[in-house]
């Protein structure tokens, strides 16, 4: 609750801030109240994290929308009732910044007249686009914004512009309680949240929520932390069946290693920022084992979905490396503007925003989605296991 | 009194790196009266040598680790020599928020050419880990800890045996009255600049080894508490910043091992300010009278 106020000042703060920086920055209304129109290439812009402390997660995206796009227009381009428009994509870059994440969608709507956005990828930059976006009605696909209320108003009406193509932080949490309690038969954990981004303390807040059994301890470390060698050293000496932790790879990475190193065996449980080869690289492989993390894009779903096949097969040969969940993320995220422009035979911003939310069974590269009534897309959870740094097994919760 | 022990393990394998960084610090602090907050990045450089020459040279680590003080002492001295030797005689704050837009260039230009993301560090030195009467050391902590002494201990003997280390505690005392005698300033500051760099490349090495995890970030907060190291150990006081990052490594892991993790930055701020107050030259400071 107290949160939920906290990020509210800081909104209303930023806000603030954003109209005192006079008209440059702030969206302007449009006359007509009909959102922006294609002109003859179809614009979407990319309000993405590219430089800063998000910046390997935003770059994971960016490689994932220029695949979608160049795929796209190889085939010609967007279908508009009768006719073919090809992509232009904007990138900027919102530099991990909230306060640039407001203007560079200020620019992107009213001086680039994209007609959709994908990004920002953290729920805090996204938050704070919120309203140029919806001033300007232009919507905005995140592909990882998690937070719960991200998509919503206040008053817990839906914000119509924004969507995103990811889990939100709920699902994801209690998801993992669930798995924990009745796969894993953990009755007694350990909590280690990554507390410096809203994406960790909201799925540990779900978690809590639904998991049975006794939480022994909760502690948290922060984004860019390397040692996490004192916690897990407190933990060794209490009862503990399992570890939740949520957090990104670059630090989970990191925990992994030192909690096999100090002897810690229990299983680490994780959520979708670990879904990404480069966890066992910096855990090592012999280190990686009994690691599970809920995910919406398993490397494994290749073998049952054609499309994620596909696209992992496009990504290998252009990135040289196995396609991580991010990328696949904001793959969808381009092709959900898409599918809305198709089904609206028009890339009007505004009808763009209608075909979104009518979204029903579209097939992904993350499963199919079916988006409902507060923007959150429907689709299966994944639980991946990895057994000497690869995935060994996967487990579908509906 | 087993997890007593680990714990200590943690906090003075934590603490040599940054009493390794601390001392670039109050060196340059020492010496010119600047806060290089650059320093942090320099460590980050250090740590990206040495994770290019191994991949692509097939460097061990030892030469790996020289190679990567050498580099870090030449970009000391360069950076020395662009960017704040031209401010030298210009207020402090200007070459202060010089120093701070050099390691934003340093941050946001290694970003730009080698992307955001993490990179694993190659693992030249096979982990094995010792059982000591139930306590759990790795060779690497020994070797992070061995290496950092050893360092310490080395720049401890030049500045107090060496010509040069004589020159730097002149320069650092008066410069004008330094000049004088026949003294080099600007030789001297070079020195005193590679000196502190190559500590800082050997930490970055060290690091890259010991957590297996290096990105163009990765140096603005072990930077910034290694700073507040210098600060409690008494800025300018070489045997100071030793004390003072090992109080930090230790007091940072003891803060966790109490349960109070999420706090843990909070407390060592906090000491900083207490230190402030209390004794604001810090433990091993001069107190220095200015004339107004």
């Amino acid at each position: 609750m107290i949160k939920w106020q906290k990020n509210m000042v800081k909104i209303g703060a930023l806000a603030t801030i954003v109209l005192a920086l006079a008209g440059c920055s702030t969206a302007k209304s449009n006359g007509s109240g009909q959102g922006n129109n294609p002109g003859k290439t179809i614009k979407i812009g990319v309000n993405m994290e590219l430089s800063g402390s998000a910046a390997g997660y935003g770059q994971q995206q960016k490689q994932g929308i220029q695949l979608a796009v160049n795929k796209i227009n190889k085939t010609g381009g967007i279908k508009v009732g009768n006719t073919k428009k090809k992509i232009q994509l904007v990138v900027r870059d919102n530099k991990t910044s909230n306060t640039t994440a407001a203007s560079v969608a200020a620019q992107l709507v009213n001086n680039d007249k994209v007609v959709a956005v994908v990004g920002p990828a953290a729920t805090n930059a996204g938050t704070a686009s919120i309203p140029n976006m919806t001033k300007a009605q232009v919507p905005s696909v995140s592909p990882s914004a998690t937070d719960p209320g991200y998509t919503l108003q206040k008053n817990g009406d839906v914000q119509k512009y924004i969507f995103r193509a990811c889990f939100q932080n709920n699902f994801q949490g209690s998801s993992a309680a669930k798995f924990m309690t009745s796969n894993l038969k953990a009755k007694n954990v350990a909590i280690l949240t990554d507390n410096s981004s809203d994406y960790g303390t909201g799925l540990t807040k779900a978690f809590k929520k639904t998991y049975t059994g006794k939480v022994v301890s909760s502690q948290t470390f922060q984004e860019g932390d390397k040692d996490f060698n004192a916690i897990l050293t407190s933990l060794k000496h209490k009862k503990i069946d399992a570890i939740y932790a949520p957090g990104y790879y670059s630090e989970l990475g990191l925990i992994i290693k030192q909690a096999r190193q100090a002897g810690i065996n229990v299983p680490i449980v994780g959520s979708d920022g670990m879904a990404d080869a480069k966890l066992a690289k910096i855990a090592g492989n012999s280190n990686t084992n009994n690691v599970y993390y809920t995910t919406p894009f398993s490397t494994k779903s290749g073998e049952t979905n054609t499309l994620a096949a596909a696209f992992l097969k496009t990504y290998q040969a252009k990135y040289h490396t196995t396609a991580p969940t991010f990328s696949a993320l904001a793959y969808d995220s381009v092709y959900m503007i898409k599918s809305a422009i198709e089904s609206e035979k028009s890339a009007n911003s505004v009808k763009i925003t209608a075909g979104l939310a009518k979204i029903t069974d579209f097939k992904g590269v993350t499963g199919t989605i079916t988006m409902n009534k507060n923007h959150n897309p429907e689709k299966s959870m994944t639980i991946e296991k990895l057994t000497d740094g690869a995935v060994s097994q996967a487990y579908t919760i509906k | 009194m087993q997890t007593f022990g680990q714990q200590l393990i943690n906090g003075l394998s934590l603490g040599s790196i940054y009493a390794l960084l601390a001392l670039g610090y109050t060196m340059v602090y020492g010496i010119i009266k600047l806060i290089n907050f650059a320093h942090g990045d320099i460590y980050m450089l250090g740590a990206f040598w040495g994770y290019y020459v191994i991949n692509q040279l097939h460097f061990n680590f030892i030469w790996a680790m020289l190679s990567a003080m050498v580099f870090c002492a030449l970009l000391g001295v360069i950076i020395e020599y662009f960017a704040y030797r031209p401010l030298r005689h210009s207020p402090r704050i200007t070459a202060l928020i010089t120093a701070i837009g050099v390691s934003f260039l340093l941050e946001n230009g290694m970003t730009y050419l080698f992307t955001a993301n993490t990179r694993s560090f190659p693992q030249v030195i096979k982990t094995v880990t010792y059982h000591l009467g139930g306590l759990r050391i790795s060779n690497i902590q020994l070797l992070i800890l061995g290496t950092a002494c050893l360092l310490m201990l080395l720049l401890e003997l030049i500045i107090k045996r060496t010509k040069m280390g004589r020159a730097m505690r002149a320069v650092s005392v008066d410069p004008e009255a330094a000049q004088l005698v026949g003294i080099n300033i600007n030789h001297t500051i070079s020195f005193t600049f590679a000196l502190g760099s190559a500590m800082a490349g050997a930490a970055g090495v060290l690091i890259g080894l010991y957590y297996n995890s290096i990105d163009p970030l990765m140096g603005m907060t072990p930077g910034i508490k290694a700073f507040v190291a210098a600060v409690i150990g008494g800025i300018g006081s070489v045997p100071g910043a030793s004390v003072g990052g090992f109080l930090i490594g230790l007091l940072e892991t003891g803060v966790q091992a109490i349960g109070l993790s999420a706090y843990k930055d909070a407390v060592v701020y906090f000491v900083l300010i207490v230190i402030l107050l209390v004794l604001p030259a810090g433990i091993f400071g001069k107190k220095t009278k200015e004339k107004v």
